[in-house]
């Protein structure tokens, strides 16, 4: 029976350990949720390129603001656009009502976007756009083929063509790298270093208690830890007088 | 079956409310005098576990239900508003979405445990029942409360199941447009799905206080699967029971500070368990214009689905795989006719039950990978495999376990 038990906790570790499967390889992220200076960083570089189009419209002003360790007067000068105020979500009406309309599909709201598609894919995408004469903003990417969105960081990353792998020029099935043909702003380093941060800032909006929920588990591992030991031997004094 | 008759009433408060309701009689009936076996070990911890969470589902449920909306325009919003605005919102939805896959692990390791030690056996058939038809209540209630996170694996994970049921011959259509209260998956939809994912709970509760009735009319049984009830002491006494409280109430506490630990581990450190308990697509909101590439139900219904899957359709029909599915789970309620053996538990049966019992667990686990996997010829091979697997241990186990050859029961329990 023992076996038994052993070959289906081998059996299931296939299913605990289901990787991603299909589409490009990943670059990693390295993120680091506690590093408050990416975060604001990253938080910069969201509501100056990407919050024209996209929304965070689970996510509050003023929630971000506190745990990023932001100033109230600096989020109110720098980070609200408009008549918004600290207390509201950071919705935006505009894209969502012309999406359609500019780029044949309704612009996704990104609050959760790195819980749906992980830190990891959401870097590599910034960093994957390569020219592309077929589409309509006359880019496309590696790890989304033919998505609608321009590339917003053009200026800053420069532009990229595809290589193709042998035999397959042209084919977008068959991308297998980019290479830099005209240097923008930044260089290389400085290019991940913000796509870095804006992932670091989108993995924080997707789920922003999660280093809270990380600190407050040790405490709650320490005294359940502390439980056992009473529990423990609460238990053994009681089963003494069992033979 | 009070036996406190022979002692002085009580008084004070404790003997004003016995004189109204016999607090001391069920007390003592149901824990300080019920004995239970001294020999029940690892695996008796994992019904009174089971007990456990599903107070913590009904408890973070009712508190969940407090900020959330079955409503098609608001209900993902609101569960974000749940993680992010209320407060320790985040805590409660996570010990709900935690608890809703360990109730499964721990309902499977307690069925698991049920099949080792011969649970089923006579006279304990309609204890097992009465199990059967919880495993039931629950998968609605699991199937039900998917669905209102209003994801897209919500959506579409119910579009998938509801659409099974327009599979049945000749009603089939108006069948599953009854079902969701629609054409499609809709608000309406949302709505009965709710209502019914509260009120099925407390339906298990009242079939969980049966189920205990029904065990304490029988005794608990043991891993070497002998009535402790036929060797008793001259007090009538069991001489292998021990009085369930405190020895047992002790003992499960320290199986759920245990159990409390690993699923505040998983809760606080990976509470989408790598996409089995939380799945990505469930991170967007159901779009009903947009089919995902895959569609796969949550981890503990895969083996179903693998089953579903499995059956070639017959004149384009699914129905064939439909029936099959619920057969899968509907077998079990013959489990206690089906096993001839003369021994209970498997350290006595012969070696094919064990074969057959380690056969079906693999199968199991098996089916539940592919039901996770989107199906290829080779993934469909191996889920029509074991699917005759998981059949074969039901349906040969009146030939198997009479065939075999059983090891002689001892007369009292072993440690």
């Amino acid at each position: 029976m023992r076996s038994a038990i052993i070959a289906c906790v081998l059996l299931l570790t296939p299913i605990v350990t289901l990787a991603q499967h299909g589409g490009p390889e990943l670059e990693q992220s390295n993120i680091d949720l506690k590093d408050k200076a990416s975060l604001q960083r990253g938080a910069k570089y969201f509501v100056n390129y990407c919050f024209g189009c996209h929304s965070l419209q689970y996510m509050r002003y003023e929630r971000m603001a506190a745990d990023l360790g932001i100033p109230e007067d600096e989020l109110r000068n720098n980070l609200i656009f408009g008549d918004a105020k600290p207390g509201d979500l950071m919705t935006n009406a505009l894209p969502a009502a012309n999406g359609e309309k500019w780029f044949g599909i309704q612009i996704p709201d990104l609050t959760l976007v790195t819980r749906w598609r992980s830190p990891d894919w959401v870097y590599t995408y910034l960093k994957s756009f390569y020219l592309d004469d077929s589409r309509p903003y006359g880019v496309n990417n590696i790890v989304f083929p033919d998505v609608g969105m321009p590339h917003a960081l053009a200026n800053l990353q420069g532009l990229q063509k595809a290589i193709y792998a042998e035999g397959h020029e042209g084919e977008k099935e068959h991308v297998e790298g980019v290479e830099l043909v005209e240097p923008g702003q930044l260089t290389p380093e400085e290019y991940d270093a913000m796509v870095r941060d804006l992932t670091n800032f989108l993995t924080y909006v997707g789920e922003p208690m999660k280093l809270e929920r990380r600190s407050l588990g040790l405490y709650v591992l320490l005294f359940l830890g502390l439980l056992f030991i009473v529990a423990y031997y609460m238990k053994k004094e009681f089963w003494k007088d069992v033979h | 079956m009070s036996t406190d008759t022979a002692q002085p009433a009580p008084g004070g408060l404790l003997g004003w409310f016995d004189k109204r309701f016999p607090v001391i009689s069920v007390w003592n009936e149901h824990l300080a005098e019920y004995y239970a076996p001294k020999n029940m070990g690892f695996w008796s911890f994992f019904g009174s576990l089971a007990l456990v969470v599903l107070v913590l589902q009904i408890v973070t449920g009712i508190w969940l239900a407090m900020s959330y909306k079955p409503s098609a325009t608001e209900a993902f919003a609101s569960v974000e508003y749940i993680m992010r605005d209320v407060n320790w919102g985040w805590l409660i939805r996570y010990m709900h979405s935690t608890g809703a896959s360990f109730f499964f692990i721990l309902v499977y390791l307690h069925m698991f445990r049920g099949l080792m030690w011969g649970s089923y056996k006579k006279p304990r058939e309609l204890l097992w029942i009465i199990g059967v038809i919880i495993y039931l209540a629950m998968m609605a209630t699991a199937f039900f409360g998917y669905l209102l996170p209003w994801g897209q694996m919500s959506y579409w994970g119910a579009q998938v199941i509801v659409n099974l049921f327009s599979a049945v011959p000749g009603i089939g259509e108006d069948l599953s447009v009854w079902v969701r209260g629609d054409y499609v998956i809709s608000d309406a939809t949302l709505n009965r799905f709710f209502a019914l994912h509260f009120l099925i709970p407390f339906i298990l509760a009242a079939l969980v206080f049966l189920h205990i009735v029904a065990l304490h009319r029988v005794g608990s049984t043991n891993p070497d699967g002998i009535e402790i009830k036929e060797k008793k002491d001259d007090k009538g006494i069991p001489l292998d029971g021990i009085p369930f409280h405190p020895y047992y109430t002790v003992k499960d506490t320290v199986g759920v500070v245990v159990f409390a630990a690993i699923f505040a581990a998983v809760m606080f450190y990976a509470p989408d368990f790598g996409g089995l308990f939380l799945e990505p697509p469930n991170f967007q909101p159901a779009d009903p214009l947009k089919t995902p590439a895959h569609i796969a139900p949550v981890w503990y219904f895969t083996p179903y689905y693998a089953m579903l899957r499995a059956v070639p359709p017959i004149a384009a029909s699914q129905f064939p795989g439909v029936v099959v599915m619920f057969a899968a789970i509907l077998i079990m309620f013959f489990l206690p006719w089906l096993d001839r053996s003369p021994v209970r538990s498997i350290r006595y049966k012969g070696n094919l039950s064990r074969g057959f019992l380690a056969a079906f667990v693999v199968s199991f686990v098996v089916l539940a990978y592919l039901g996770t996997q989107p199906a290829s010829d080779l993934y469909t091979l191996l889920a029509q495999i074991f699917t005759v697997v998981y059949f074969s241990f039901f349906l040969l186990m009146p030939i198997y376990t009479k065939l075999e050859k059983t090891k002689p029961v001892p007369e009292r329990v072993t440690t």
